[in-house]
């Protein structure tokens, strides 16, 4: 075997969280191309001979997918019963994240993951800040979000399922959302940070740290240009500017892609 | 163990399949020792034409199931649906020719990959909405393990259209079907318009209509290459060549009103070899024609068409090529990146492209100033004559602006009511039509190609009905009107 020899076979993921398997997996999955091992499994090599092989793996690729999905079901019975504002805290507990009522302390899970349900109760009290860092959240998970229609803080930092798609419909929240985060999001690029101009009374703007972003420092820049109004919190209007003659000579080489 | 064992690792390069012997064929010819055996046959058995080690592996399969001519977005969405929606795993065999594999001229790639849902039809707004789907779930529908996943670059920023006063109530009506099949659309003054767009001349315009949600646009290379690796890794075979010629027979019946009507069926399909005289017959039950700005010409292959004029038979498919031309140009003190693909009522349009204050856009041209097909020079004088004015007209920062480069593509113009034509023909009975989507195909391939395999699999549609996109209204007259072509 002279494949063992040059590069170390890797049976297990390099990344390995118990909790949030399927959501690491998937994110490293959107991690720019570089970062990308080029190196050959044994599986791999198991995969391109047996087609049982092949199809056992595309079945676990197509159940870390289901997963998410699973995960971001509406909880329906719960909306029906109790209002959109309980069924949405309901939704970013159950996610592992917090969420504070008007005029109460903020709810969040202990480390086992149990909430008191005590919000249950509040019925009329609208949700004013939802706290979803790290939650494996995704665009369909956001419909429970986007009924809250009295939010005005929203954190959704390092969200790995948080794309540009998500971005694009956050519109419903304009009139009442004042701060929203996203930092460390890997999938959020300045295509998604363009659809946020739709959200005018935004105050604070967290855009840190942003992996899929090619010009950070321009993007900030052109974003508080969109939104006026806000204090945008990102990257340094220096970086990622041309530090030498052959960054730029690539930075104007081709703007069209076809 | 074994669950951790088997997690797919996602860490692998493209030409990591180089190992595997059950992708792609493999080849008699792997030292280069063919010819010599062929000569030693050669010199034992002298003055026969007969040649048994001929390598034929870069020929098309000599029988298949289906066989789609053109391999651009909508051919390769038809063949991704075969497969996917096939019942057994591997049931057809499916036969892909394209041919040009560069693709320099197919419309796919020289788009500007707008997806809008301002249609005026439902039936388009369905497809849109559809393909809208498919593309925000790219990866769960075209994820190939071990391959990385696909950035699909989709935009966000919505579409805008501009009306007139004479344009307005068209406008209104077409939001309220838009808004009935579920697009997230929104009406808007030229008050609203100026709040939110400050750097838009609003002089003229009477409404506007603003897609907040799934309209924008994307990078069509980025499908296309997403569909071709998937669809190869599902088994569909490629086959770089060009198609010459239908085999077919024919019979004769009645219509229930005593009309004669020949039926034609295609049995074998002659694919020339790409820059050689070879060509391979292929068996077939079934052709799909999705030869985009070619498919007339296809169609005129098998039979389409020829009759006399005012029948069935001498119905053609109105389908031709029209040339457009996409300008990028650079305006430093252009609108921000909340711009999104404005379309203005004359028909210019432009976007915004990347950060640098690039923006492209065009303008189609009308029906009496139509440019010659036969080549993809750009006319840089349309630009200043006709994309220009009404722009700089509108949004009167591009009054400077500096042209950085121009090309031109194809649309596959449909002449009759400019919407597409899906589905099988009446007469040449296993002729199926995904084409004609005159420059909104690549927006609609994801569905369109799903209801085709449906019509193929099912022999209906089931998930939108395209009934009004069938063949037979090019015979009946019944046009399907879109009032919303760029």
């Amino acid at each position: 075997m002279d494949l063992r020899k040059t590069k170390p076979l890797h049976l297990v993921t390099p990344v390995w969280n118990r909790g949030t398997r399927g959501i690491r997996g998937l994110s490293r999955a959107v991690a720019p191309e570089g970062s990308q091992k080029k190196g050959r499994s044994l599986l791999q090599f198991l995969a391109d001979r047996f087609y049982d092989v092949q199809a056992l793996r595309e079945y676990l690729l197509r159940k870390q997918v289901l997963k998410v999905h699973q995960k971001n079901r509406p909880f329906t019975y719960i909306k029906e019963r109790f209002g959109p504002h309980a069924a949405g805290a309901y939704f970013i507990l159950k996610q592992g994240g917090a969420v504070k009522f008007q005029g109460k302390e903020w709810i969040r899970s202990d480390a086992r993951g149990h909430f008191s349900l005590d919000f249950l109760k509040f019925q009329a009290v609208p949700v004013e800040a939802v706290d979803a860092s790290g939650c494996a959240i995704n665009y369909q998970g956001l419909d429970s979000l986007l009924a809250l229609k009295e939010l005005q803080s929203l954190w959704l930092q390092r969200c790995p399922h948080v794309d540009d798609w998500c971005l694009g419909r956050l519109h419903p929240l304009a009139n009442s959302l004042q701060e929203l985060s996203l930092a460390g999001c890997p999938r959020i690029s300045e295509r998604g940070l363009a659809s946020l101009h739709h959200l005018q009374n935004l105050r604070r703007l967290d855009i840190s740290d942003l992996p899929a972003v090619s010009n950070p420092g321009l993007t900030r820049i052109l974003v508080e240009e969109m939104l006026p109004s806000c204090q945008v919190l990102g990257a340094d209007w220096a970086q990622g500017l041309p530090s030498g003659p052959e960054e730029q000579s690539r930075d104007t080489a081709s703007p069209i892609p076809a | 163990m074994l669950r951790r064992a088997l997690q797919p690792g996602l860490s692998r390069g493209v030409l990591g399949r180089g190992l595997g012997t059950h992708r792609g064929r493999s080849t008699l010819d792997q030292n280069g020792k063919v010819p010599e055996i062929k000569k030693k046959v050669q010199s034992v058995l002298p003055g026969g034409a007969w040649n048994p080690l001929h390598d034929t592996s870069y020929l098309p399969p000599e029988h298949s199931d289906v066989v789609i001519v053109g391999g651009g977005v909508i051919g390769l969405s038809v063949a991704y649906w075969l497969k996917r929606l096939e019942k057994p795993r591997g049931a057809i065999r499916v036969l892909v020719v394209e041919r040009d594999h560069t693709y320099s001229q197919a419309s796919t790639a020289l788009s500007v990959g707008g997806i809008r849902q301002q249609f005026s039809v439902p039936e388009n707004i369905q497809l849109s909405l559809f393909s809208v789907e498919f593309l925000r779930n790219i990866n769960e529908y075209l994820a190939v393990v071990d391959d990385p996943p696909l950035d699909i670059q989709f935009n966000p920023s919505g579409y805008l259209l501009l009306a007139s006063e004479k344009g307005a109530a068209v406008m209104e009506s077409n939001v309220k079907v838009q808004r009935q099949e579920g697009a997230k659309v929104c009406l808007m003054s030229p008050e609203q318009l100026r709040n939110k767009f400050p750097w838009i001349n609003t002089e003229g315009v009477a409404l506007a209509s603003y897609g907040m949600e799934h309209e924008g646009w994307f990078d069509p290379w980025c499908l296309l290459q997403g569909l071709r690796r998937k669809v190869q890794s599902m088994g569909v075979l490629f086959c770089h060549g060009e198609v010459t010629r239908f085999v077919s027979s024919s019979s004769h019946t009645k219509t229930t009103s005593g009309e004669e009507v020949t039926l034609r069926r295609i049995h074998e399909v002659h694919v020339k070899m790409d820059r050689s005289l070879e060509y391979q017959p292929v068996e077939c039950a079934l052709v799909i024609n999705a030869a985009g700005a070619w498919s007339g010409q296809i169609a005129e292959l098998a039979g389409v068409g020829k009759g006399p004029p005012g029948t069935l038979q001498g119905t053609k498919l109105p389908v031709e090529l029209r040339k457009r031309y996409v300008y990028l140009w650079h305006c430093p003190q252009g609108p921000g990146l909340e711009t999104p693909f404005v379309m203005d009522a004359g028909g210019a349009y432009f976007r915004r492209e990347g950060l640098g204050n690039n923006y492209l856009g065009g303008c189609s041209p009308t029906e009496e100033e139509e440019p010659d097909p036969g080549n993809l020079e750009v006319d840089h004088d349309f630009f200043q004559d006709k994309v220009w004015p009404p722009l700089a007209q509108r949004v009167p920062a591009f009054e400077t602006l500096k042209v950085r480069s121009a090309w031109a593509g194809y649309y596959d113009y449909n002449t009759f009511d400019q919407n597409g034509v899906v589905g099988p023909h009446p007469l040449v009975v296993n002729m199926y039509f995904a084409t004609g989507f005159s420059g909104h195909g690549l927006q609609q391939a994801p569905a369109v190609g799903r209801a085709v395999a449906e019509m193929v699999l099912d022999g209906h549609f089931q998930t939108i009905n395209l009934s009004p996109f069938l063949f037979n209204r090019f015979y009946l007259g019944e046009k399907v009107q879109e009032h919303n072509i760029i």
